[in-house]
């Protein structure tokens, strides 16, 4: 597999005039910024294109953009129903983090981190990657006994990980409550210092731009209804705006995953189910690091515009209705409240819902499909939004060489036929 | 939020309930002689139809019993609830049981001739 090339600056870019920098901002300061270029075109689509890559989330864009890059693949189109970045790259809480247990999950998920730390230089375009550090809490005996055996796990792979005790936890984390005598007491907790936060729509955005510098369609509004598939073997996508001829076919729509696999005739593994989020009113800087607890189910960080940005866990039930049931919001505030007494005060702003792609064993499908040519790209759950490079890197990889390679190898279909799963089900932090 | 009807507690919240999942899977009795496609057909693969569904509910924090419910997975719609051992009445639910794919699924084909049997 090829690694990763610096791309400083965007090379890619049409012109030098378009490339953001201090003196482009100057530059358009005389003029009002009346005069940016436009970040993407929206071309018709052409009748036919090499790779077709449906979803135009983050994973899609990221796909896209590393087949033209890393592959030499211009003639791509990626095809959104909506608008680019309205699924759950749009909704998520965007906490990154790598620390993983198994030597799979550690390997795509690690992959995907390194590529972060050099994103923004890459795309040309600030994604606001903070590695502020990822906290997640222990509230008993047992799960603090479970975090030390997993911290050396994730450590041996590599991956920075610490435990913490109740007393460095208060000293990096001022407005926590460690009084023991609650009745989920902070037992102590690890920490992922590498870990972080990034501006969503800005991955989106970046990616976009970057893949449509180097000649990718990006067409929104335009939804997949039908593949036309001859010998088995995919030949195009039907589509709201008529037939498009593909050589390949790349899938990924998350939620809707099933749906799609329907349409081309077989069937996943996924249940698609809602999961929430909120925002509270803006508030002065108070928290600095992203915390996580499992067994409460809470998780939360502050943007930078000062939001509290709380993750809830997702509901039971299959939906796609892209809302999810009041009481999950409420079990998660009163947790909130009770780690953080300061947030009784706070006012929330505003909840959504998206619709999670959940695998049985918490693990994402990279993978060839029963259709050759077509490949799926789905199940990443509550938590694909930090490996949305990496898997957009590996996913370009095997759509362009139809070969898996050693990091999308065990993430195939066919491991529901042999049995061997990855199980990350609570293995590592909260399941986000 | 859904609001279920339980057949013997009527109208509560869905937080008193628990969910389980997609209804009529029928276990192979014979496992063995299913090849492992099949198998995984029976205990992996979902219908997660976006639209009409086919469910299993127990009002847990209620009565505790099972029943089956008739759903609509883009409105949240309740079209139907029915008892755990019985198929749906109403017509959307008997065609949506008759079209699923498990119906020609070898694990269920399997089951059905050995009841028979
Ligand atoms: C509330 C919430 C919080 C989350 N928090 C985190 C977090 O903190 N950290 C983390 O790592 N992950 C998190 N996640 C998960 C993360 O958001 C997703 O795993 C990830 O963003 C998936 O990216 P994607 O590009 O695959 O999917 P999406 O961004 O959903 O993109 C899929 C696209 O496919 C399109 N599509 C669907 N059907 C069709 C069709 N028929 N034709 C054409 N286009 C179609 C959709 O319009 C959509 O734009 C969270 C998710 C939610 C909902
Ligand atoms: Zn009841």
């Amino acid at each position: 597999m090829k690694k990763p090339r610096s791309n400083f600056g965007m090379q890619g870019l049409r012109s030098e005039k378009e490339k953001y920098s201090i003196f482009s901002l100057a530059r358009n300061a005389f003029t009002n910024h009346e005069n940016w270029a436009q970040a993407w075109k929206s071309p018709e689509p052409k009748t036919e294109y090499d790779v077709i890559i449906i979803g135009g989330g983050g994973h899609g864009l990221a796909t896209a953009y590393y087949l033209a890059s890393q592959h030499g693949m211009k003639n791509v189109a990626v095809i959104d129903k909506g608008w680019l970045g309205g699924g759950n790259t749009g909704r998520n809480t965007t906490i990154i983090r790598s620390n993983y247990m198994w030597d799979e999950s550690a390997g795509i998920y690690e992959h995907s981190l390194k590529l972060w730390e050099n994103l923004s230089q890459e795309l040309n375009f600030n994604t606001m990657f903070s590695q502020r550090g990822v906290l997640t809490l222990a509230h008993s005996e047992h799960e603090l006994k479970e975090m030390n055996r997993r911290v050396e796990a994730i450590r041996l792979n590599g991956i920075d990980s610490d435990v913490l005790n109740p007393a460095q936890i208060k000293k990096l984390v001022p407005i926590i409550n460690i009084n023991p005598n609650l009745r989920y007491p902070v037992m102590g907790g690890f920490i992922q210092r590498r870990g972080g936060t990034a501006r969503h729509d800005a991955v989106a955005w970046g990616y976009a731009r970057a893949a449509d510098s180097l000649g990718v369609d990006i067409i929104q509004n335009c939804e997949v209804t039908g593949f036309n598939i001859k010998n088995g073997k995919v030949t195009g996508v039907q589509t709201a705006n008529g037939t498009i001829k593909a050589g390949k076919v790349g899938c990924v729509v998350a939620g809707h995953a099933g749906v799609l696999a329907g349409l081309a005739g077989f069937r996943l593994p996924i249940d698609s189910r809602p999961l929430q989020a909120l925002v509270s009113e803006p508030i002065k800087p108070i928290l600095d690091t992203v915390i996580m607890s499992n067994s409460v189910h809470m998780y939360v960080s502050q943007s930078d515009k000062g939001e509290m940005v709380f993750g809830a866990g997702a509901d039971s039930y299959n939906s796609y209705a892209q809302k999810g049931s009041l009481n999950i919001i409420e079990g998660m505030l009163a947790a909130a409240v009770e780690l953080f007494p300061v947030f009784s005060r706070l006012r929330m702003l505003r909840s959504w819902g998206g619709i999670v792609d959940t695998c049985p064993d918490a693990s994402p499908i990279i993978s060839k499909t029963p259709i050759d040519n077509l490949y799926f790209n789905c199940g990443w759950g509550t938590g694909g939004f930090k490996a949305t490079p990496g898997s957009g890197h590996v996913f370009a990889d095997l759509i362009a060489r139809n070969e898996p390679n050693s990091i999308t190898a065990p993430f195939t279909l066919n491991r529901f036929v042999d049995g061997y799963l990855i199980d990350e089900h609570g293995a590592a932090g909260v399941a986000h | 939020m859904l609001y279920i009807k339980c057949p013997w507690c009527g109208y509560r919240d869905d937080a008193e309930f628990h969910y389980g999942g997609e209804a009529h899977i029928k276990r192979p009795f014979d496992a063995d002689s299913l090849s492992d496609e099949e198998f995984s057909e029976y205990l992996f693969q979902k219908s997660n139809t976006k639209g009409l569904t086919l469910e299993r509910w127990v009002h847990t924090s209620g009565c505790r019993r099972w029943f089956n419910v008739l759903r609509n997975t883009v409105t949240n719609e309740i079209i139907e609830v029915y008892p755990s051992d019985q198929l749906p009445s109403s017509k959307a639910g008997k065609e949506y049981y008759k079209s699923n794919w498990r119906r020609k699924s070898a694990a269920e084909r399997l089951t059905t001739r050995q009841i028979e049997k």
